[in-house]
């Protein structure tokens, strides 16, 4: 029933958004990764999700946002089907754990993740800041590659504050793997990770 | 209606000579990989000839299970035709509504025109009705910026991609006197001389080919390949008429205006990709760049062949 709920989600994002899938420096293997990306829609971590080859979905756990995916359909979506890893946009106690400590978590052994270093939907032009998480993340884990993804032209698809997706060619880039350098400062690295994605605008 | 199609004898000769051609090119261009080795531009060819298989298989699928299979086909057709169009098109946020209708409204229900063939609604839906819908929804969302422009170019991607794409399967709605239930054929007429005319065109033009005819628009275009191609797919489409309600003239006729019209909608529709920077409305399908780029042609041929036949030819 995953199976098949999975490939009918796979198969409407491509019939609603599909298009072209480009691997810039970047070949798709087992290896434990973290894709960060620009974020636009909703359905943006759904559309790299289809981008990846079918072995690798299965390992590949989106971050969503817990208000937006805990009810309903959505919340059998988000942990059925994507085995999503859900945190709270905003940290509402000191009790609750570190949002850190639950993508560590949800990275595991074998797990990659995808994330949205903004943090916020931008307007599909405008790459906004990037939280510090990533930098934390690739900290921690030296050993998990850092992949950047641009998504292009999904905002169309789903603008913010729309309900009904209209289709669209959206394209989804993948860039070669990058990790935190030796001593290098948070800045440093977040500018870094951002010009990775504005450079995979260009193609 | 699929028992009609096989005990139809001359629609399977038509068949038949789609699969001998697609043989002979599979065989030619197989052979000339042998030959020349590994090269760009009969990889191309290659891969073209595959989609051609895969796209005839569609076809005749669609064909042998009766008026539905047909429809369903150009639905799809346009609207993955009609993505690709918007998908180039600038278009704001405030006509996210009005895309929404053109997609999951208005494009089905002209099929669904076509399907039950209500002819009177199926002519006038997307020039009278959409056409003014459109730029209601698109005002009442409340972005006045450009707005003539925008709706301009919504209802010029839904006329060109749904609206004349669909006067194909329609050609299954005519009632031609002597002729009931053999309109799948008219449909096969206009794709085989439409297809024909742009490959013909191709091969003159690599043979020939020297003046070129727009080489801003279209550097492949060349007055020579356009007269070769016409005249050679506009022949063959004579020697076809045995299959159609025309006698040999008339199928002469009708050929010549379906490549004619066929042309001046590759020429146009390279325009406007020209124009948005691109050299492929899409890469759906391997070696044909997008559905648009297969279809631009039929864009335009389909509708002029409905009516001339529809005119000329239905009491």
């Amino acid at each position: 029933m995953k199976r098949v709920v999975a490939s009918g989600v796979v198969g409407l994002a491509r019939v609603l958004a599909g298009g072209n899938v480009r691997r810039i420096g970047f070949t798709p293997d087992e290896r434990q990764r973290i894709y960060f990306a620009n974020h636009t829609s909703h359905l943006d971590f759904v559309i790299v999700w289809s981008a990846l080859p079918k072995r690798l979905r299965v390992l590949t756990r989106p971050v969503a946002a817990r208000d937006y995916w805990a009810n309903g359909v959505r919340r059998y979506l988000a942990l059925n089907v994507f085995n999503a890893v859900l945190v709270d946009r905003v940290r509402s106690e000191a009790t609750t754990p570190n949002p850190l400590d639950i993508l560590l978590d949800g990275l595991g052994e074998r797990h990659s993740l995808i994330i949205f270093p903004e943090g916020t939907r931008g307007d599909g032009t405008h790459l906004g800041a990037f939280k510090s998480g990533l930098y934390r993340l690739g900290q921690a884990r030296p050993d998990v590659e850092l992949v950047p993804v641009y998504i292009d032209n999904l905002n169309r698809v789903l603008p913010k504050g729309e309900f009904a997706p209209v289709p669209m060619i959206a394209s989804v880039s993948f860039g070669a793997p990058m990790h935190v350098g030796d001593g290098e400062e948070k800045a440093d690295f977040l500018d870094r990770a951002r010009n990775a994605i504005l450079e995979l605008r260009q193609w | 209606m699929v028992m009609n199609f096989l005990h139809d004898r001359q629609t399977l000769y038509l068949f038949g000579g789609v699969l001998a051609v697609l043989v002979v090119a599979t065989i030619v261009g197989q052979l000339l990989r042998w030959r020349i080795g590994p090269n760009d531009v009969i990889a191309n060819l290659n891969a073209r000839i595959r989609a051609w298989w895969i796209m005839s298989a569609v076809f005749a699928v669609s064909l042998a299970t009766g008026g539905i299979g047909s429809v369903i086909l150009f639905a799809i057709l346009s609207f993955f035709a009609l993505r690709e169009f918007v998908t180039l098109t600038p278009t704001r946020p405030a006509d996210h509504a009005a895309l929404f209708w053109v997609f999951f409204v208005i494009t089905p229900l002209q099929y669904y025109l076509v399907a039950t063939k209500w002819y009177g609604l199926f002519a006038v839906l997307i020039p009278v009705h959409a056409f003014l819908f459109n730029p209601s929804r698109i005002v009442i969302a409340g972005d006045p910026a450009s707005c003539l422009e925008r709706s301009a170019k919504i209802q010029w991607g839904l006329m060109v991609c749904v609206y004349a794409v669909s006067h194909a399967p329609a050609l299954l709605m005519l009632n031609i006197p002597g002729f009931e239930g053999k309109n799948a054929r008219l449909l096969f007429f206009l794709v085989v001389i439409v297809q024909l005319s742009d490959v013909l065109q191709y091969v003159w033009g690599k043979l020939l080919g020297r003046h070129k005819i727009a080489p801003v628009i279209s550097p492949s275009k060349t007055w020579e390949g356009f007269v070769g191609g016409v005249l050679t797919a506009t022949a063959l489409g004579g020697a076809l008429w045995w299959a159609t309600p025309f006698n040999p003239w008339q199928a002469t006729g009708m050929a010549f205006a379906i490549t004619m019209m066929g042309f001046a909608g590759g020429l146009t529709m390279s325009a406007i990709k020209r124009d948005r920077g691109v050299k492929d409305w899409g890469a759906t399908i391997e070696g044909h760049g997008g559905v648009l780029d297969r279809i631009d042609s039929i864009c335009f041929a389909a509708p002029i062949f409905f009516h001339m036949t529809r005119y000329f030819f239905t009491p």
